[in-house]
């Protein structure tokens, strides 16, 4: 048995997973049509390559990556472009993107996809390419391209690549689920992450509420000789990629830097068969298994789901009643947001819709004072004293937020569940981490034209002192001449003197 | 269906408010009001309903003069306990105007005008408590004898004190710990054998019940982590060394024993009910250890070389004014900031 370790703090919530009924997926009914987001990852967006009339196959990219920190968007079946414009898109502050609608004509037609048949053989940039044409960004919920993160090894490599099955969210059982059908495709595309990025342990991370998963887990990685499974305890935010690191190691991601500084990478479940299929069959992402649950469902359960079906179709298959709900959440009850519009669409980064009933999930309590009584610094998995962040983060105070490492906080939530005084102060955080990030760009923008004033200031002084020391320079040459007899003025009055008697003479 | 746009978490732990906190914290008061009852008398508890019910009419009062709504906090218990914690600490057959004093002070010095609960830089109930010891010593020493050596008041003596201080015939004691501070000549072990008042199975008559009931309080609000055990344990471990210290096998002018400090007065009331109050304390575990072992270390100077019997108020106002300073210095480290020392 690996030794695993604690983290501090966090939270036991109740885990309502049973709703969702782990272990068994469907197939969504096919929209009728699709909203694809040109964003469904962090960094530049795509840029579309159909324009509206175009007729797409399944499996066509439709939208290509712009720069490095982009990937490109795939048609999840056959059908019509029918719009490009701006729609709600699922983001936590509620705005719109550019969005490809696709109007599907039912047949479901693919491009042909052309898998590697040896992906051993093949280097490490060209398996790159690979990943980041299929699409590929962390399916877990954060969204970050994932070839991005596989090239991201810094010096001393990675030598841990961990399989992140934790799923510490509420209700959320996408991962389990995936972890019980998928369990040989997950190991697969594990051992494809594990060449890639050089590292000789596979840890197979999976909290003991899910012991199908794990077994499940455990049987297939008997395949993959450097690959293990490990359990650990349920406990909220076990799942967090920082926490499961030091779980899993005993060791902790310096403040500000990525797992990768330490040798370790993180992947989800999904990720890791989206790389296997990217790479063994050669299909992009286009679908994916998404929790669908909360009371206010007849029919909860897991879907597998094509990428921008709006969030309504996928509600109404699983018997949706809008009646007993208030608020539909985009992700868990922890760290998702609430959806502003459901003809938003799934997306790559969407592992569950939540549709609680006013029962279940009731409207937040009127916020009280903060008694200061530090429950929220016992939750804290990161040992941040959230009582005095909230305080900086209302008087504005920069300076202590900064001393208060407000920048680590991972906005799980913990602090906000256990508040008696129910204060939202995730909300305070995001909205303090916004500022201090404008006022280090604003910094960076006054250092700049603060080092271009004085760069020029420098320039103009070194030609003010280069001219004056041209004039110092004829100056003194006049004067050593005029010292030495030969001024020229005077030779000048003597020349024309000459000249004067000499045409005097002939006259 | 209109839906709601809220911020992540969307769930809350179940029972978990202010007013519940505040509600645990008046239930663990319960052990030790009985046995304060069962050796004062009913003092006690008349301060109690009578201070409680004056705090909700000020605290309703300072709301109203601060154009707040005065309805809904006055439903957190936040005052209550202020006035419950006050009147435990009062003298049990206190009149009525000690008590109105000592209230409106807690309330409206101690709370009000610095903005309202939460926002206390000093513990209000000791804010009460301190006024009243500095300018009415008389009535606040008055303790009465403790059932085993003098007749326990009943409730008519109650009223009577409470309304009519000039006709109630008070019989007024020393506590042990006023007999400690005015001992001279009699070694310790002597002195706790001469009067009755100091021959109880642990410490003084009484009071060493008295201080079993609310550790057994506190130990409850711990399990209930209500607070961590840091203030506490850093209290009683300072006070505990101090008098370890502090003990010279009991000659007159030594310092008392280890287990007449722990057992007597304020000792276990002040370790779990008032250095635990968490607005005025420091915030972080390490500080509210340190936070704890000051204030230890004050009582038991105060007590021993100080001039008044016992000091929990004065050590936890004192260390009030220190809680932001303890903070600066007692910050956790956070994840991933920790110092990681390069192999050469």
């Amino acid at each position: 048995m690996r030794q695993i370790f604690d983290i501090h703090g966090g939270i036991h919530p109740p885990e309502r997973k049973d709703m969702s009924n782990p272990g068994w997926v469907r197939d969504c009914d096919m929209p009728s049509k699709l909203i694809l987001p040109v964003t469904q990852h962090i960094g530049a967006p795509a840029r579309p390559v159909v324009e509206v009339g175009d007729s797409v196959l399944g499996g066509q990219m439709i939208a290509e990556a712009q720069g490095p920190v982009s990937v490109p968007v795939h048609a999840p079946s056959s059908g019509t472009v029918t719009a490009i414009e701006a729609r709600a898109v699922p983001h936590a502050s509620g705005l719109t993107d550019i969005c490809i609608e696709i109007s599907l004509d039912g047949k479901d037609e693919w491009v042909g996809c052309e898998g590697l048949d040896n992906w051993r053989d093949e280097t490490k940039a060209a398996l790159l390419e690979r990943v980041r044409l299929a699409g590929i960004a962390g399916l877990g919920g954060a969204g970050f391209p994932t070839a991005i993160k596989l090239a991201s090894d810094r010096d001393g490599g990675i030598h841990t690549l961990i399989i992140n099955g934790t799923e510490c969210e509420p209700y959320i059982t996408a991962d389990d689920t995936v972890m019980q059908c998928f369990a040989q495709q997950i190991v697969e595309g594990a051992e494809i992450l594990a060449h890639m990025v050089g590292a000789e342990t596979v840890l197979l991370a999976v909290e003991d509420n899910k012991p199908e998963a794990a077994d499940a887990m455990r049987k297939a990685a008997e395949a993959l000789e450097m690959a293990e499974v490990v359990t650990f305890p349920t406990k909220y935010p076990s799942g967090g990629e920082k926490q499961l690191i030091e779980i899993l190691l005993n060791s902790q991601v310096p403040s500000g830097g990525i797992p990768a500084d330490i040798g370790v990478l993180c992947q989800n479940p999904s990720t890791a068969i989206a790389v296997r299929d990217a790479l063994i069959d050669g299909k992009p992402v286009t679908h994916r298994i998404t929790t669908v649950t909360g009371m206010s469902l007849k029919d909860p359960g897991n879907r597998r789901v094509m990428l921008g079906t709006p969030i309504k179709e996928l509600l109404n298959t699983a018997g949706f009643n809008a009646d007993s709900a208030d608020r539909v959440i985009h992700g868990g009850p922890m760290m998702g947001f609430a959806v502003t519009d459901l003809d938003m669409p799934v997306v790559k980064i969407t592992n569950c819709v939540l549709a609680p009933t006013r029962t279940e999930i009731p409207p937040p309590q009127p916020q009280q004072a903060c008694i200061r009584c530090g429950m929220c610094a016992e939750a804290c998995p990161a040992s941040l004293l959230p009582q005095q962040l909230y305080w900086y983060a209302r008087a504005k105070d920069q300076e202590q937020l900064e001393r208060h490492n407000l920048m680590d906080c991972i906005e799980c939530g913990a602090c906000a569940y256990v508040c008696p005084s129910h204060i939202p102060l995730v909300q305070y955080y995001r909205s303090a981490k916004g500022s201090l990030r404008e006022a280090a760009k604003e910094k960076v923008r006054s250092d700049n034209s603060r080092a271009r004033f004085e760069a020029r200031q420098e320039r103009l002084e070194r030609e003010a002192a280069a001219r004056e020391a041209k004039r110092a320079a004829r100056k003194a040459a006049a004067e050593a001449r005029a010292q030495a007899g030969d001024d020229p003025v005077q030779a000048a009055i003597e020349r024309a003197k000459a000249k004067k008697a000499q045409q005097e003479a002939e006259q | 269906m209109s839906l709601m746009h809220v911020s992540s978490p969307h769930v809350h732990k179940p029972v978990s408010s202010v007013e519940q906190v505040m509600k645990q914290v008046l239930l663990a008061t319960i052990p030790g009001v009985l046995v304060l009852t069962w050796f004062f008398g009913p003092g006690t508890i008349i301060n109690i309903v009578f201070g409680s019910a004056l705090a909700l009419a000020f605290e309703a009062w300072a709301l109203w003069l601060r154009g707040k709504d005065y309805k809904t906090p006055l439903r957190d218990h936040s005052v209550i306990v202020t006035a419950t914690l006050l009147c435990i600490a009062l003298p049990p057959y206190a009149p009525w105007w000690l008590i109105a004093v000592g209230i409106g002070v807690s309330v409206l010095l101690g709370k009000h005008v610095f903005g309202g609960l939460g926002y206390n830089p000093f513990n209000p109930a000791m804010v009460g408590y301190v006024v009243l010891l500095v300018s009415f010593p008389l009535q606040m020493s008055s303790w009465t004898e403790p059932r085993g050596i003098g007749e326990v008041p009943g409730l008519v003596d109650a009223f009577t004190a409470l309304f009519a201080a000039s006709s109630y015939d008070a019989v007024t004691a020393a506590t042990p710990l006023d007999l400690f501070r005015q001992n001279s000549g009699m070694l310790f072990d002597d002195l706790m054998q001469s009067r009755a008042e100091l021959t109880g199975p642990i410490a003084g008559l009484g009071w060493d019940w008295v201080n079993l009931a609310f550790l057994a309080g506190g130990i409850w609000l711990l399990r209930q982590r209500i607070f961590t055990w840091h203030a506490p344990v850093g209290m009683l471990a300072a006070l505990t060394i101090c008098a370890a210290l502090g003990y010279d096998d009991g000659s007159s002018t030594g310092g008392g024993s280890v287990l007449f400090h722990l057992f007597s007065g304020a000792t276990m009331f002040g370790a779990f009910f008032i250095i635990t109050d968490p607005v005025s304390s420091a915030v972080s575990n390490k500080g509210r250890l340190i936070f704890g072992a000051m204030v230890g270390i004050l009582v038991y100077l105060i007590r021993v070389h100080g001039n008044y019997p016992d000091a929990v108020a004065f050590g936890v106002l004192l260390l009030n004014f220190a809680a932001p300073l303890i903070d600066q210095y007692t910050q956790p480290t956070v994840y991933g900031t920790k110092k990681v020392e390069v192999d050469e």
